[in-house]
């Protein structure tokens, strides 16, 4: 990390020039040093965050090698096409956002609270989509100890998505390790809706103080921060996807 | 030893502690709530941190009392279980992790590199605030019927089989965790981003080494847990299936998570004192510390080597023998940097001018049993007699060995050495050398016998015991009490100083550090001046010339 020159640096640009914008906190020494700081920051933040999801990505790589054929059949019951609308949903907001970051480096109030708008709203579409998709397997019995039901399992020709599929009938015991894919499912997806969610609180609150023209006069580091944060939870999903939905279909 | 102190104060008929400084600067108890100020951040610490030291201790004397008969008759068998419980989790969660680094860390890292403050003082007040949260909702389970699966939160014990407060508990753990994540964050970021000109990587204290290599912990191994006690938390509740071998589960998954950060945890409980050992072995033998670039090297490698042994606590868990293998040997070499500390440190005392004021007692006290607790941690790592020594009172003696004689022996020893820079006062120096002693005696009567109790076989966490244990259980309840009043001693003279102390002046100790060449206590922004780093780290010579210029200016 070539850091030790930031600092150097730093203190030679305060030199130059003696007065400060006003949103320069008093411990640093420049706004570059308060960017490079708080951007490095969030970089080790998401780190912590990659070690967070990384727990639940380890179990469902270990269990997905115990009980593959369970694993099989339980992601045939998810729909690709919902899954798939999403994840388009998510990759377009992404560029949103990225297009919202370049507005506040340029100074355009109005693109920024465009651009940060349309994020919220691929953002909520998202929402909406995962909660039409979680209501299906509560009527379907396939959320882990609420009424948990093996048949689409056991009894493919009874359950659309299986027959679709063209699943065969799993022995009980197989058939009993699905419970274990869709606890996954649950606390991965859950996990990340939950990181959606409080991402979308923070655009809510980013678009008033947009509208206020906060972030449009030179201090983008807050903008900044929080797209990485919407990017990083938007690779978190282009992980889970392939890993939940496609990884078994043949 | 040519003279019995290194200690030298201002004149104390003139000296006064200097008008304006952090703890002046403003006043009323929002200016204190609400503030950025890494010193006033750290003061918070110091209070609340003792606070719940406190609490953790009353119930570790309720444990000694139950001991010292072999029948359990002061407490119902599972009251004990939860008081044991608590104790583990007030002491690990609520003062070991955060007790050096975010009091003495908090405090000094910003003055040690040059800096003004954290990088990041609003997250370091929210550590602060998060970390208040976690531990009143932890005393809240408490008084609300507390839990009782031990520190370590077993599955499916946990989860399936009992009724305690498991959730709330978690989640103060869980609280906790990001706490302790934004302080780690927030070293990394101010040490690599905010030194003074010329403060580069190896004219860094070690102290701050300590400090980055344990916040490196910090920040990578707590995420791992804290995702381990979600899933808890869904089995718990909502009952997904995770850890629970009736639905193909596996409960050994939960061991993996919980000790892939539970064993970085004891690094990050050891570091941040490790870092407070080397400046004050070199402040009092007024010594470089020997073999500079190798001690800050082998708290990298720590960090990195304590990723790779978490298993050790896993042996009889029915985990491959190959595994079991592998990890025995890579604990054994987890113990090569921990020796190279204590041997760079013994190096350092060769020839120096060596005093015994009352942080150099307490880093005595720490070179010696923390030692003997790593040497034991050998024992424990080698399967072979782990078998027979795991769940006894070997291991209970082995990690109070390092933890309470190790890091709570550095914490003290550090809250003494920076006490005038904190305060700008001295503690009363005859006492708390007694109090270090008195410490460091009572501390092996408690825990020695626990070896030999552990090794005759009495087993960790049961109320009762067989009676042939019972005089080695009453040498260690009996040494428990003079502990006690080592830990109660401090806090009485500490107070007292605060009013009655000596006045401190810059640098009472001839300390090299940068803050120490500041007043005490210091300014808000701790320097008058950015300093700059022309000078190597401990480096005396320099020190003694520029007093020595000082002396000039004044004369002149
Ligand atoms: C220096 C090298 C060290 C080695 C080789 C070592 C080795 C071990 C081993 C093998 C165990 C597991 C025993 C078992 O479960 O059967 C253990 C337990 C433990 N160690 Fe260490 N250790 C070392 C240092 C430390 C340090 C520095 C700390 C904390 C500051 C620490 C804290 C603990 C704790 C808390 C446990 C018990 C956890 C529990 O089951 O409740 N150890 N150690
Ligand atoms: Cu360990």
């Amino acid at each position: 990390m070539p850091d030790s020159s930031a600092v150097e640096h730093g203190a030679s640009v305060a030199a130059e020039h003696e007065e400060h914008p006003a949103y320069l906190r008093h411990h640093f020494e420049s706004t570059e040093q308060q960017a490079d700081a708080t951007n490095f920051a969030m970089w080790l933040f998401l780190l912590t965050e990659i070690m967070f999801f990384g727990g639940l990505f380890t179990a469902y790589l270990i269990y997905r090698n115990w009980y593959y054929q369970a694993f099989v059949a339980a992601s045939h019951q998810l729909s690709i096409p919902l899954g798939g609308f999403n994840t388009l949903l998510l990759i377009v907001s992404s560029f949103t956002m990225a297009m919202g970051v370049w507005c506040a480096e340029t100074r355009r109030k109005s693109g920024l609270v465009l651009c940060l708008c349309m994020t919220l709203v691929l953002g909520l579409g998202f929402l909406g989509v995962k909660s039409v998709e979680y209501r299906e397997k509560f009527e379907k019995h396939h959320v882990p100890s609420y009424h948990y039901s093996l048949n689409s399992f056991l009894d493919p020709d009874s359950d659309e998505a299986a027959k679709a599929a063209g699943d065969k009938p799993l022995p009980l015991d197989v058939a009993r390790h699905t419970e274990v894919y869709f606890s996954l499912y649950f606390a991965m997806t859950g996990m990340h809706a939950l990181h959606m969610i409080i991402g979308v609180g923070i655009l809510v609150f980013m678009i008033f103080r947009a509208q206020a023209g906060a972030y449009t006069t030179g201090h983008v580091t807050f903008v900044e921060n929080f797209g990485l944060y919407w990017h990083f939870v938007d690779i978190i999903w282009i992980f889970l996807f392939p890993l939940l939905y496609l990884i078994s279909r043949h | 030893m040519s003279e019995s102190t290194i200690v030298k104060l201002p004149d104390q008929s003139t000296a006064r502690i200097p008008k304006m400084n952090y703890l002046s600067k403003e006043n009323g108890i929002l200016s204190w709530l609400l503030t950025g100020d890494h010193k006033r951040i750290a003061i918070l610490y110091l209070i609340s941190l003792s606070f719940f030291f406190f609490i953790g201790g009353a119930l570790a004397g309720l444990i000694r009392l139950e001991l010292l008969t072999p029948q359990a008759d002061l407490m119902a068998t599972d009251t004990y279980n939860k008081v044991f419980t608590m104790h583990g989790v007030i002491m690990i969660f609520f003062f070991l992790v955060p007790s050096v680094p975010a009091t003495l860390g908090n405090f000094l890292i910003p003055m040690m590199i040059g800096a003004k403050d954290l990088a990041l003082p609003k997250i370091n007040l929210l550590s602060w605030y998060l970390y208040m949260a976690g531990g009143l909702l932890a005393l809240y389970t408490m008084a609300t019927g507390g839990v009782d699966t031990g520190w370590t939160f077993t599955t499916p014990l946990s989860t399936h089989y009992v009724n305690t407060n498991v959730l709330t508990t978690g989640l103060a753990a869980f609280i906790a965790g990001f706490s302790s994540i934004f302080t780690g964050l927030n070293f990394i970021v101010t040490i690599h981003k905010m030194r003074a000109p010329g403060m580069t990587w190896f004219k860094l204290p070690l102290f701050v080494w300590a400090h980055y290599a344990a916040s490196v912990l910090m920040v990578l191994a707590t995420p791992v847990v804290a995702i381990a006690i979600v899933l808890v938390a869904l089995e718990r509740t909502i009952g997904i299936g995770v850890f629970d071998p009736t639905k193909g589960g596996d409960p050994i998954l939960f061991q993996h998570l919980f000790w892939f950060y539970s064993h970085p945890a004891v690094y990050i409980m050891i570091l941040p004192g490790m870092g407070v050992i080397s400046e004050v072995i070199s402040t009092f033998s007024r010594k470089r510390v020997f073999g500079y670039t190798a001690v800050a090297f082998s708290s990298v490698a720590i960090a990195i080597f304590g990723f790779f042994v978490w298993a050790h606590h896993m042996f009889i868990m029915g985990i491959s023998n190959y595994a079991v293998l592998v990890f025995s040997l890579l604990t054994m070499l987890v113990a090569v940097p921990s020796a190279i500390k204590i041997f760079n440190w013994t190096f350092t005392l060769y020839k120096g001018s060596i005093t015994f004021e009352t942080p150099m007692i307490y880093a005595f006290g720490f070179m010696g049993l923390f030692t003997i607790g790593g040497l034991t941690g050998v024992f424990l790592g080698v399967s072979g007699t782990d078998i027979h020594l795991t769940e006894t009172y070997f291991i209970v003696a082995h990690f109070h060995f390092v933890m309470v004689g190790g890091m709570l022996m550095a914490f003290l020893s550090g809250i003494h050495f920076w006490w005038p820079k904190m305060t700008g006062r001295m503690y009363p120096e005859k006492i708390s050398q007694l109090a270090a002693v008195v410490t460091f005696i009572g501390f092996n009567f408690t825990f020695f016998p626990q070896f030999i109790l552990g090794t005759l076989g009495m087993p960790r966490r049961y109320a009762s015991y067989p009676p042939e244990f019972q005089i080695l259980n009453v040498f260690s309840t009996a040494g428990a009490t003079i502990l006690g009043v080592g830990y109660l001693l401090p806090v009485l003279y500490l107070v007292w100083s605060l009013r009655y102390g000596k006045i401190a002046g810059n640098n009472p100790w001839q300390a090299t550090g940068l803050e120490w060449q500041t007043q005490s206590p210091p300014l808000t922004e701790n320097f008058v001046k950015m300093p700059i780093m022309d000078h190597d780290v401990y480096d005396y010579e320099w020190l003694e010339a520029q007093q020595e210029k000082e002396k000039e200016v004044a004369s002149a």
